[in-house]
């Protein structure tokens, strides 16, 4: 089957630069989510910056095998997202699909597993608000830490629930062989996404998990 | 098409190399190394990012303006915790307040 109608849009001298000008509006909204994420990188410094010792009798409480885990779901995930786009740019449809469902199952791993670590956080009061508990004297910065936990991964979190159903979006369009080696724009724009998205955790996973390991 | 197409190999050594960190930054935080933990961990995550990013990301193998974008972008994110951290330290309000 041809590959139908040119995928060019009019105010593009051609597919390259529609492509190209397509890759470059995807990564200055990167640049602008860095800035996102930004704010709050930020406030954890300042916080941690601090209180350290806090900061790190908190983050003992996080699970680092769930937190560990999921690194490697999302690291893997990447991979599957980066087999995608090559499935899709060597027009091997069966094996997109197959990418794209892998990593959406992957991404729906880590929000699993970041649900049960919020089950199991907001079970030992280490949720903040009224019924916050914390042992000690540093109660008040390990509460900062989980505001900061919370919205971190939270805000995280969200960006993959968006990640997850842009691809089952690109999964629905690519069964219907809306991408060929001629056309597969979307697939790679939304691998960028998803790639940022890892680098984020990438980040984070340290950031809160490892703190102060060694005590 | 003049898009370049990854080896799929390459992917796969990335990936290895990802995980591998994952594990060394893992390791590095039982040790004890005062302040050297988070330049560690910092490096470590900052590797495997570049990683991804040149890797995954294809930036290794695109055009010159979008490793000018993922610098100035950068180059905001750094501006935004300096100036930020330099207020805060010279003024003495770390630590304050909660």
């Amino acid at each position: 089957m041809p590959e139908g109608r040119s995928a060019l849009v009019e105010h593009f001298r051609d597919l390259e630069q529609q492509r190209e000008a397509s890759s470059l509006g995807m990564w200055i909204f990167l640049v602008t989510e860095i800035m996102f994420f930004g704010g709050l990188f930020l406030a954890y410094t300042v916080g941690r910056s601090g209180y350290p010792a806090a900061f790190g009798e908190a983050s003992r409480h996080l699970d680092v095998a769930l937190g560990g885990i999921n690194t490697g779901v999302l690291i893997v995930s990447s991979l599957t997202m980066a087999l995608a786009v090559w499935a899709s740019q060597t027009g091997k449809r069966k094996m997109l699909l197959g990418y794209l469902g892998l990593t959406l199952l992957l991404g729906l791993t880590f929000l699993t597993l970041k649900g049960v670590e919020y089950a199991d956080k907001f079970h030992h009061h280490l949720v903040p608000g009224s019924a916050f508990s914390f042992p000690g004297a540093a109660a008040r910065p390990a509460e900062l830490f989980f505001s900061l936990y919370f919205a971190m991964t939270g805000l995280h979190a969200l960006h993959m629930v968006i990640g997850v159903g842009v691809l089952a979006f690109l999964f629905r369009q690519a069964r219907r062989g809306r991408y060929t080696a001629q056309y597969y724009t979307p697939v790679e724009m939304s691998g960028l996404y998803w790639h940022f998205v890892d680098i984020i955790w990438i980040f984070l996973f340290p950031l809160l998990y490892l703190i102060d390991r060694h005590r | 098409m003049s898009e370049h197409i990854v080896p799929r190999k390459i992917y796969l050594v990335v990936c290895a190399a990802l995980l591998g960190l994952t594990f060394a930054t893992y390791r590095l935080a039982l040790l004890d190394l005062g302040p050297w933990n988070v330049v560690a961990a910092l490096t470590i995550a900052s590797c495997k990012a570049l990683l991804v990013t040149l890797f995954f990301m294809h930036a290794r193998y695109g055009p010159r303006r979008t490793q000018l974008v993922i610098l100035a972008g950068l180059f905001w994110l750094g501006l935004l915790l300096f100036l930020t951290m330099t207020d805060y330290v010279a003024r003495g309000w770390l630590g304050r307040g909660a």
